[in-house]
């Protein structure tokens, strides 16, 4: 069972949502990186989602082109988030480790390679931003032969049809896209968003994670009542313009909200919890 | 070129042009782009729709634009004949507006009430911004916060047209810049939003769309240098920044083997510099802003600063029909420094009494090189893709005076 799976299969054997935060790496800078996935961990991360610093991140709002913008000007490289990923799984071999960024940094270095590289260093999903099914036969089959899992976005604007098709081709996870928006937007809403998970549920066994306008420990609990996982990248990310010459300060506000998540998600979910007979 | 090409067969249903092309855009925007192509597969083939179009590009933009014999610099270059496709003579002086009416006229048809655009010299913003004042459509325009600086006239005719022009202050602040912030409003209004693109690059079907679009030019083009001379030129030249005029001019003379075509990118300092906007000369293949095509690019896959004299050639990007082209080896595809634009400039200003935009004079510059090593029996059009009114102020200030 690949470690996505397992962490899922865990997750919700004990009824909780997974939360899945989102950096990117090498944002405020390339050393802090490593010690703020294990920071996020033990502050309640289920699954980690490190950004790939991209140029033209043309699906994200201002916070995180502000965070490539930093992690760039670092020089931060596909090849060096990949040595990130390495030296966590140094001390962390449990925690999934998802990869999110956008396709030409992948095609420079070649489909093949960065497959190989990412199974070594022990990536376990990739999802590219602007890499839809119809396009992705290549590097889903590559990362096949390592055993890593494609993620696909489902969006509100997704049709029915299309639905079939993505969930045809996704592995690991789905992720759905709360609102029509870049990262970041304004906040979600929950009513909404019960309905259409149940109808991508219609179609598919795999976990459904929700990402995109979770800002708060109040939104992720509204989101775990109906999701199996809560995707935070903005809230966190905005904290590094905080603390723009404090990483050490950066690192302990954004444990401190994850906990704050961690908490609120968990009582939401406690809360709804059949009352033992 | 070994066999036939099936021109009409590309781009397959998917929007390739072989290796190039397809729709590499977040899941967000794969329902509008599903919804743009079939719109534009029906009304493309409506006849209604078609005689609308046609109208509009005779009675509101000036068509057929001329083609003109430039009889004085083809008498100074001593070789071939020079033809000028005068787009510049169109409404709002360039190309661009044969693209947006046709846009315009499907978002019309879709029913949505609001236009998004990005532009770089600012000429293909007013061209939108000038058919959402005629149509009554609420009109966004981005632009990036250093070619506002550059293109400062341009500006104000889009905000006297009615238009809120976006400074984009991300990025490298050009035209790649504004392109991406618009691709952002169009995923968070998808619902009520038509985004008319400018070039034929970005995901399908818009780089065959606005292709059918410009073919106008190069259809008008054929048939005229035909009656003027009872056969077709020998060579088409265009500039490429993310080449709209261009394929404009050659796709309807693509089966046309005697025909020669040579698209010229900006070399900026020069390609040895590093600083230019030449990817089909100088870049590799890569995919950015929805598709597949030669990119200017570092050796991580991060999209590099361009650099041109005139802001409509500032993109790091090219049309994926180019990149095609280019590879099959259908067109040519060469650069022309700033400063060899800048003579050819004056040269056309001074001896026909045109003044050329600077993407165009990147053409004319090319052409002072090619017609004198033609004979004078063959000729040579040119795309005269726009009027260089708008570059008044650069000239200006390269020569040391203020207007």
């Amino acid at each position: 069972m690949s470690r996505i799976a397992k962490r899922f299969a865990e997750t919700r054997a004990s009824g909780r949502a997974a939360l899945i935060p989102y950096v990117t790496a090498g944002d405020p800078a390339p050393g802090v990186t490593v010690a703020l996935m294990h920071d996020l961990v033990a502050a309640g991360a289920d699954l980690l989602e490190l950004g790939v610093p991209f140029s033209d991140p043309m699906a994200d709002g201002p916070v995180i082109q502000l965070a490539c913008e930093r992690a760039l000007a670092h020089g931060t490289s596909l090849r060096d988030v990949l040595a990130m990923v390495a030296a966590f799984r140094e001390r962390d071999r449990e925690t999934p480790v998802i990869l999110m960024g956008y396709l030409n940094p992948v095609e420079r270095m070649g489909a093949e390679t960065f497959a190989e590289a990412a199974g070594a260093a022990g990536v376990d999903g990739v999802l590219v931003v602007d890499l839809p099914p119809e396009e992705s036969d290549e590097l889903t089959g590559v990362l096949a032969r390592v055993a890593i899992d494609p993620i696909f976005l489902v969006a509100p604007t997704t049709s029915s049809r299309r639905l079939e098709h993505v969930t045809a081709a996704a592995r690991g996870f789905i992720y759905y896209v709360s609102l029509k928006g870049v990262t970041g937007s304004q906040a979600l809403d929950p009513a909404e968003l019960g309905a259409r998970l149940s109808s991508i549920r219609a179609l598919t066994e795999l976990p459904l994670g929700v990402g995109f306008g979770i800002r708060d420990a109040q939104t992720a609990a509204q989101v775990a009542r109906v999701a199996d996982a809560v995707v935070v990248g903005s809230a966190i990310v905005r904290l590094v313009e905080q603390f723009p010459e404090a990483p050490d300060q950066f690192r302990a506000a954004a444990s401190a909200l994850v906990r704050e998540m961690r908490t609120a998600m968990d009582d939401a979910r406690m809360a709804e919890a059949p009352a033992p007979v | 070129m070994k066999q036939a090409v099936e021109w009409a067969a590309f781009p397959d249903a998917r929007g390739h042009f072989g290796p190039y092309g397809g729709r590499f855009v977040a899941e967000t925007l794969m329902g509008a782009l599903d919804e743009l192509q079939a719109v534009y597969e029906k009304y493309m083939k409506d006849p209604e729709f078609l005689a609308e179009l046609d109208a509009d590009l005779q009675n509101f933009v000036g068509r057929p634009s001329p083609l003109y014999h430039a009889e004085r610099l083809s008498r100074e270059l001593g070789g071939a004949q020079v033809y000028l496709k005068r787009e510049d003579l169109n409404h709002t002086g360039a190309h661009k507006v044969n693209n947006t009416i046709g846009q315009a006229l499907l978002a019309k048809r879709l029913g949505k009430t609001r236009i998004i655009a990005e532009t770089g010299a600012g000429q293909h913003g007013v061209a939108t911004a000038t058919v959402a004042a005629r149509l009554g459509l609420e009109c966004v325009v981005f632009m990036g916060a250093e070619d506002i600086q550059r293109q400062s006239q341009n500006v104000y005719r889009m905000r006297l047209l009615g238009a809120d022009v976006v400074a984009v202050k991300s990025g490298s602040r050009t035209l790649k810049d504004a392109l991406n912030e618009a691709m952002r409003d169009w995923v968070a209004n998808v619902d009520d939003t038509f985004y008319i693109i400018g070039t034929v690059a970005g995901p399908h079907p818009y780089p065959a769309m606005v292709r059918d679009f410009q073919s106008v030019i190069g259809r008008e083009a054929r048939a005229q240098h035909l009656e003027m001379t009872g056969r077709l030129p020998d060579a088409l030249v265009a500039c490429v920044g993310g080449g709209s005029n261009a394929i404009g001019l050659f796709h309807p003379f693509l089966a046309d083997e005697s025909v020669a075509m040579i698209g010229v990118e900006a070399g900026g300092d020069g390609v040895a510099t590093g600083r230019h906007s030449a990817p089909l000369c100088a870049g590799r293949p890569g995919v950015l802003h929805g598709n597949r095509t030669y990119l200017m690019e570092d050796d991580n896959g991060q999209i590099i600063e361009t650099h041109s004299i005139s802001a409509g050639l500032d993109y790091p990007g090219v049309g994926p029909e180019h990149s095609w082209l280019k590879d099959i080896g259908r067109v040519s595809y060469v650069s022309v420094t700033d400063d060899m634009a800048l003579r050819a400039f004056h040269r056309m200003t001074r001896t026909e009494g045109i003044i050329p935009a600077l993407e165009t004079s990147h053409a004319v510059a090319h052409v002072l090189d090619l017609a004198p090593r033609m004979r004078t029996d063959q000729s040579v059009i040119i795309n005269l893709s726009g009027r260089g009114d708008k570059d008044l102020n650069t000239i200006a200030r390269l020569e040391g005076i203020e207007l």
